[in-house]
C-alpha cells in the first residue's frame, strides 16, 4: 500500500526585490504562488517561479544558490528581515514551505550592506569575504606528503572549539543581520578557527592583524555587541569567538609594538 | 602602524577606547555613589568628605582633565563610529527586523544625550553653583571646632528641594543605568573578558549593578523630597 502523498497545497505571495544591475533603482514585485507543497524547499519555490517567468518571457529572478544543502555558503535571501529566513541554524537552502502558512506574505531581499555591493535582483558580490580571508586566513606550510595526522598532538577540548568556529560557511549573514553591517564574526571565526590550532601559531598575531585591517578597509561596519549576528548565523557560531578575537587583537597589538627585531641579516650562507 | 594610530583607526581599537574610557566613566559614577550616600550619614561626613577632594588642589585638576578627555574621547569616537556604521548599510531592509538586540542596546544614542545633558546641568548646578551664589561660601565647621567647610549637606538639601531638578535627576539616573546596563556587557565583550563560562554572571552582575545604581541615586533626592533628610541645625 502507498502511503498517502498528498499534502495540503497552499497559496503565497513572494514579495522578491527586482533590481536589474548594480546602477538600475530596485523595487519590490509581488510574484503569487498556488499550489505550495509544504515540502517544497524555499528556493525550489523560487525555480518554479522563476519557471513561469520563463515559460511567460519574463525575466527570471537571478538569486545566489549551489550545493543547497547548507554547507557551501552560497545562498543568501534575507527573507521577511531575516538572513536565511526564519529558523535556527540553516541556510536559505534549508529552509522549507512548511515554515510558513497559507496567505502569507513572504518579502525576499538581498543582504545588505556596502560591503556586498548588488549584482542583480537577490545576488550580491560578497568577494570582500575573499579579500579579509587572503589577507591571512591561512596557515603557510611547504607542500609535500601528507604529514601523519597525529604528529601534532592537538588537545581535545581545542579542536572541538577550532572545529566549532571552522563550521563557518562565508555566507555573509552576520554581516546583513548586523545593523552596522559588521563582519566581526565572519573574522573573528576565522582567526579563531586557526588561532586555536599549534598549526596557526607562527603566523597567529599577523593574522588577526591583517584581517582585521582588510575587514576595516573593505568597508564593513563596527561591532556594537547586540549579536544579532550569531542570531542568524546557519552554523550557530558563538559570538564568544568575537571576545576571543578583540583579545588576541590587543595582544597582537602590543606584542607587535614591543617585540625585539633580529639583527640576523639572512641565512648562514 | 604604531600602537596609538592602530587604537584611534582600527574597528576594534576604537572599540577598546570606547570601553577603556566607559570603564574609567563606570568607576567613576560608582566612587560618585559612594560619596553621595554619605548624605545619609550625618552632615559633618560628607563636608569633610567634600572638603578632603577640594583640597587635592591640583590632584583634583589632574582627575578632573582626565576625566573629561575620558568623556570627549568616549563622545567622539560614539559619534565617529555610529556614522560609519550608517554609511555601512546604505540601503535599507523594507522589513525590519530583530532578533535578540536588546532595547537598552538599540537606545544608546538617545539614552547618551539625555545623560550629557544631565552632566552639563549637574556641573553647573553643583559644581560652578551657577544661581547659588550662597553655596559658594565656607559656612560648616568641621568637628574638629575650627576648619572651616563648604556646606555641601544643605547645597544637597536645597537642590533636591526643587522638585524639577529632582525629577530631572531621578530621570537622568534611570537613563544612565539603562546605557550601563549595555554598556557594562559591552565594555566585557569588547575588552575579550568574556567566554560563555562566565556570561550569565556576567549578564547578572550586570543587571544587579544597574539596578542597584538607580535605586541608591533616586534614594537621595526622595528623601530629601520626603523630609527624611532635613537641613541641619
Amino acid at each position: 500500500m502507498v502511503a498517502p502523498t498528498a499534502k495540503k497545497l497552499f497559496s503565497v505571495t513572494l514579495r522578491i526585490w527586482r533590481q536589474a544591475g548594480p546602477q538600475q533603482p530596485g523595487k519590490f514585485v509581488d510574484y503569487p504562488a498556488a499550489n505550495v507543497s509544504p515540502d517544497m524547499s524555499f528556493l525550489e519555490l523560487l525555480d518554479v517561479v522563476n519557471d513561469g517567468l520563463t515559460k511567460d518571457d519574463g525575466e527570471p529572478i537571478a538569486f545566489a544558490h549551489d550545493c543547497r544543502e547548507g554547507i557551501c555558503g552560497t545562498c543568501s535571501c534575507t527573507i521577511n528581515g531575516k538572513p536565511h529566513g526564519p529558523g535556527k541554524g540553516i541556510a536559505t537552502c534549508q529552509l522549507y514551505m512548511r515554515s510558513f502558512a497559507d496567505g502569507d506574505t513572504i518579502v525576499v531581499e538581498p543582504f545588505r550592506a556596502r560591503a556586498f555591493p548588488l549584482v542583480k535582483d537577490l545576488v550580491t558580490d560578497r568577494s570582500a569575504f575573499d579579500q579579509v580571508q587572503q589577507a591571512g586566513g591561512f596557515i603557510s606550510v611547504r607542500t609535500g606528503a601528507a604529514p601523519d595526522a597525529n604528529s601534532i598532538p592537538v588537545p581535545k577540548e581545542d579542536a572541538d572549539l577550532a572545529m566549532d568556529a571552522a563550521a563557518c560557511i562565508g555566507c555573509g549573514a552576520c554581516v546583513a543581520a548586523c545593523k552596522n553591517a559588521s563582519a566581526m564574526l565572519f573574522v573573528a571565526a576565522k582567526v579563531s578557527h586557526l588561532g586555536l590550532m599549534p598549526q596557526g601559531q607562527p603566523e597567529r598575531d599577523k593574522r588577526v592583524l591583517a584581517m582585521v585591517q582588510m575587514m576595516d578597509a573593505a568597508g564593513f561596519g563596527n561591532c556594537t555587541n547586540q549579536y544579532e549576528c550569531s542570531a542568524v548565523c546557519p552554523k550557530t557560531i558563538t559570538h564568544d569567538f568575537i571576545a576571543r578575537m578583540n583579545r588576541d587583537y590587543a595582544v597582537a597589538l602590543f606584542r607587535e609594538k614591543f617585540k625585539p627585531a633580529s639583527n640576523a641579516s639572512g641565512g648562514a650562507g | 602602524m604604531n600602537l596609538l594610530g592602530s587604537l584611534f583607526s582600527s574597528s576594534i581599537g576604537r572599540k577598546f577606547l570606547m570601553a577603556a574610557t566607559g570603564l574609567v566613566l563606570f568607576g567613576f559614577v560608582t566612587g560618585h555613589l559612594l560619596g553621595n550616600l554619605q548624605i545619609f550619614l550625618p552632615p559633618q561626613k560628607i563636608n569633610a568628605y567634600g572638603h578632603m577632594l577640594e583640597s587635592l588642589g591640583a590632584g583634583l585638576w589632574l582627575i578632573r582633565l582626565f576625566l573629561l578627555a575620558c568623556v570627549l574621547i568616549h563622545i567622539w569616537l560614539a559619534i565617529q563610529l555610529t556614522l560609519e556604521n550608517r554609511a555601512a548599510r546604505p540601503q535599507d531592509y523594507g522589513v525590519a527586523h530583530i532578533n535578540r538586540a536588546t532595547l537598552a542596546s538599540r537606545l544608546m544614542a538617545r539614552t547618551s544625550i539625555v545623560v550629557l545633558a544631565f552632566i552639563l546641568f549637574h556641573l553647573a548646578h553643583y559644581t560652578v553653583r551657577a544661581g547659588h551664589p550662597l553655596w559658594s561660601e565656607h559656612t560648616f565647621t568641621l568637628a574638629d571646632g575650627y576648619t572651616k567647610v563648604r556646606d555641601i549637606h544643605a547645597m544637597m538639601v536645597e537642590g533636591f528641594s526643587n522638585v524639577a531638578v529632582s525629577v530631572f535627576y531621578i530621570i537622568a539616573v534611570g537613563l544612565l543605568s539603562y546605557h550601563l546596563a549595555h554598556g557594562i556587557g559591552s565594555m566585557l565583550q569588547t575588552l575579550g573578558l568574556k567566554n560563555e563560562k562566565w556570561t550569565r554572571g556576567l549578564e547578572r552582575f550586570a543587571v544587579a549593578y544597574c539596578w542597584g545604581y538607580f535605586l541608591l541615586n533616586a534614594a537621595i533626592p526622595l528623601a530629601v523630597l520626603g523630609g527624611f533628610v532635613k537641613l541641619h541645625a
